[in-house]
């Protein structure tokens, strides 16, 4: 089987409508009869990163690749980047400013959850280019 | 513990999905952080809330949960309910705060996971 490839955009500054690729990623998951569990973790990683593009990096897009073995989310935006990765990964460290926090997010769980979520998480970021967080499920 | 038993504890008003209340839920939550819902629900259906936006619907989308509860008598704008509605989440509102609404559920029987 080849491969299915899924691309989703993510529109910028717009806390309010966040999560409807992810939304949509669900529902195609959904249709493809793939395990409920894995669904759901790869929806909460997919809707973090979303949230994440969208307080940081004025929207990105979503590459999502489902294979037999696994499926593959890319997150990637053209943002400011992330100085210091560690720290980005530290629970409870968060950047995200009022209109974040007021929305329920900006707790600094948001990569934190993605790891632990997910079976594989490799964040590629580059100051003032951007960044790409690549999840990996298994199936 | 059915949708209807938990309208009735909690003195809610059904805002949407009032045709899904004989559904059962075994765990529910309480938080104002969608971050933390998403961090620590595993199986918990029904979640309790005072914030209210559109994040609280696609929270409890991610998660597969069955019911929304706005606490405090907050009402969401037509927008969350429609949304809610495409995804098949029940909503309602209880006049009862955060902590009574937990404690009674709990009371009831209603645990946390």
């Amino acid at each position: 089987m080849e491969p299915i490839k899924l691309t989703y955009h993510v529109e910028g500054g717009d806390l309010i409508g966040a999560g409807e690729a992810s939304s949509k990623m669900k529902m195609a998951l959904k249709k493809l009869d793939l395990p409920q569990e894995t669904i759901r973790r790869a929806a909460i990683c997919m809707y973090e990163g979303e949230i994440n593009m969208v307080i940081h990096a004025d929207g990105g897009r979503a590459e999502v690749e489902i294979a037999m073995d696994h499926i593959t989310i890319r997150m990637i935006d053209s943002g400011p980047g992330i100085p210091d990765v560690d720290q980005a990964m530290e629970e409870g460290f968060s950047t995200a400013g009022e209109i974040a926090r007021d929305l329920g997010f900006g707790a600094g769980m948001g990569l934190p959850n993605m790891k632990r979520y997910s079976d594989e998480m490799k964040i590629d970021t580059t100051l003032g280019v951007g960044t790409t967080v690549t999840m990996r499920f298994n199936l | 513990m059915k949708l209807s038993t938990i309208r009735e504890i909690l003195d809610a008003t059904v805002l949407s999905g009032e045709e899904h209340l004989d559904r059962e839920v075994l765990a529910a939550c309480g938080s104002d952080f969608m971050s933390d819902v998403l961090a620590y629900v595993k199986d918990q259906a029904l979640l309790l809330t005072g914030l209210v936006n559109p994040q609280v619907v696609r929270t409890a989308e991610m998660l597969d949960m069955k019911c929304i509860v706005f606490v405090r008598g907050k009402t969401p704008d037509e927008s969350i309910l429609k949304l809610a509605q495409a995804r098949d989440i029940v909503v309602m509102r209880s006049p009862r705060r955060m902590y009574d609404a937990c404690g009674l559920l709990y009371l009831n029987g209603l645990r946390g996971d």
